[in-house]
């Protein structure tokens, strides 16, 4: 299981992740090394074995629609790289 | 015995008994930082100030007779969890200039038994390591040899602990993460049942495998803390609705009749001699002390353990991971022409090596044509791993096995091998995988190097392997070894 370049670049894409040259490069021949690691796991007989997503019993856990109190929008803003008045200032969506 | 050196139950004592005031222990701990930080580099940040101003209510609480068993006394929360107007960077650059608006739910609750909380802990970036190595502010050197890695990613806890910066701190355990630096430093740790605390205030990495729990000097303290932090929360919805019961009181060093069981996967191909011979003479003690043990268990699907985790835990983690965007807090590159570039040079920028290539190597695993040969495969593996575990537990009170395969390493000696590095935690995967409670305790010394005894239980079933160590500790003394630092 070899990754090729395109792959590499696909899945940043996917992960919105910026890459060097070098970072391609690098990650391309890792994460080849890694999946090929893991090939194992396709011996494992994993017929009408269900899948665990967590490991405690409980199942949609559900609260009542009550208004609680939340922070204030200062609070919540502070840590804004950007912001006007009670917003998020972001880039345009569309251009 | 200095005072910075004490346990919590000793320091409780003397602050009950008015031999000692909280300030005197907060200044003590606070020295011994300032004395050893400088080649540890164990804090993130060093709150100070605050924790005088908590430790002087801490004392007018003890004066007027309110006292609870870590009121006043020192501790120091790992990175990743929020604490609100101080700094919780997760050793990121992400992160570096991020301060909470709320406390996480432990926090909360170490709070209310008025403690002093003396610092944030170093961890790998985002709790993506095994040796701190992985973070973007520095490295964290073990109090036991400073060449070698404390261990991670909770090794700004341990190797704190270890080297008496402070009484105790909390960890988070994903993988191994408060349960192998807690071998590598010779100290306490415990990985509680997912769901036994609530993990609201914790930075995500791997939601259904993260899990916060203590690192202490001994087992009385470690069952004190979890007294102090567990419990339902109903902000974490996967937080159990079960009730907590007093853990101290399983603390009777009587484990006669006791089934412990040792699984011969663990003792892995690459093990060192004195780990196994450390391991070997431990299990003994625990026979001395009146536990029947079984030496040849096997669960045979360990070996994929390491797969499994690799696949589930980065899966999630870049799900997790996608909300720094830069728009709403955290790093924000502004050097963009669009949006999307924006995006993606915050991440590029504000993320180091390991994260981005646990990131791309679960997005991988989710991606469309993938899925269902890595993560749904990942997770029915998971199933087996578990099962596994379930039908051990149906003969077995506890499982026993080394912490990690390996003393701790030389710092830099595993940074170029991912898989190397992974495989460090491979006796501290499986346990995560399944969900169940776990401890790592001092069990021996090689070349003046920790080696960690792991006990593992049922689900909610803490008080069972807390007894047993503690057990072990009454019969042994390398929890009380101190590094000459």
């Amino acid at each position: 299981m070899k990754l090729s370049r395109e792959e590499v670049l696909h899945i940043a894409l996917l992960a919105r992740l910026g890459l060097t040259e070098t970072e391609v490069a690098r990650l391309g021949e890792q994460l080849s090394n890694i999946l090929e690691n893991f090939e194992a796991l396709q011996q494992v007989d994993t017929e009408d074995i269900p899948p665990t997503a967590q490991s405690i019993a409980l199942q949609n856990v559900t609260k009542d629609d009550e208004v609680t109190a939340s922070l204030p929008p200062s609070q919540i803003l502070a840590n804004a790289p950007k912001k006007e008045k009670n917003f998020f200032r972001v880039r345009a969506v569309l251009e | 015995m200095t005072m910075h050196q004490l346990t919590i139950h000793e320091a409780h004592e003397l602050l009950k008994a008015k031999q000692l005031s909280s300030v005197e222990l907060t200044k003590a701990s606070l020295g011994r930082i300032h004395q050893v930080e400088p080649e540890v580099r164990a804090l993130v940040t060093i709150t100070d100030e605050l924790a005088l101003k908590q430790a002087q209510k801490a004392d007018e609480l003890i004066a007027a007779g309110d006292i609870s068993p870590l009121t006043g006394i020192p501790v120091l929360i790992k990175d990743n969890m929020c604490t609100k107007g101080t700094k919780t960077t997760c050793s990121s650059k992400m992160l570096e200039n991020f301060v909470p608006p709320y406390n996480a739910t432990v926090v909360e609750k170490l709070n209310a038994c008025s403690v002093v909380i003396i610092g944030k802990a170093n961890m790998d970036e985002f709790a993506m390591g095994s040796s701190t190595e992985n973070s973007a502010l520095f490295t964290t050197h073990n109090p036991w040899d400073l060449s070698r890695v404390p261990g991670g990613s909770s090794g700004g806890s341990a190797a704190a602990v270890a080297a008496s910066e402070t009484i105790y701190a909390l960890g988070s355990d994903t993988g191994g993460s408060i349960r192998q630096p807690a071998g590598f430093c010779s100290v306490t740790g415990l990985k509680p049942t997912y769901g036994r605390v609530s993990r609201y205030g914790l930075v995500a990495f791997a939601s259904s495998l993260d899990q916060i729990g203590p690192l202490t000097q001994d087992v009385t303290d470690c069952a004190l803390v979890l007294n102090a932090i567990a419990g339902y929360d109903p902000r974490d919805s996967t937080s159990v609705p079960y009730p907590t019961p007093d853990y101290t009181q399983c603390l009777t060093a009587n484990i006669k009749g006791l089934h412990i069981g040792v699984p011969k996967e663990y003792f892995v191909e690459g093990m060192q001699t004195e780990v196994a011979t450390a391991m070997r003479a431990a299990i003994n003690k625990l026979e001395e002390l009146g536990a029947t043990i079984d030496w040849e268990v096997s669960l045979p699907h360990t070996p994929y353990a390491l797969a499994v985790y690799y696949i589930i835990a980065p899966s999630e983690a870049s799900a997790n991971l996608a909300r720094y965007d830069g728009v709403k807090y955290g790093y924000s590159c502004q050097d963009a022409d669009s949006m999307w570039e924006a995006m993606e040079k915050t991440r590029q920028h504000g993320f180091g090596a390991e994260v981005k290539r646990r990131i791309m190597l679960g997005t991988y695993a989710l991606s469309a044509g993938y899925y269902d040969a890595y993560y749904l495969k990942a997770q029915k593996v998971r199933t087996l791993i578990r099962q596994e575990f379930d039908q051990a537990f149906e003969k077995f009170d506890a499982l026993v096995t080394p912490t990690s395969p390996t003393v701790p390493f030389k710092i830099g000696e595993r940074v170029d091998d991912p898989l190397q590095m992974y495989l460090s935690d491979v006796c501290t995967l499986p346990i995560n995988i399944a969900g169940v409670p776990a401890i790592s305790i001092p069990a021996g010394f090689a070349n003046g190097l920790p080696i960690g005894m792991q006990i593992i239980g049922k689900p909610f079933s803490e008080e069972t392997i807390l007894k047993i160590a503690h057990a072990y500790q009454q019969a042994t003394d390398w929890h009380k070894k101190k590094p000459e630092i």
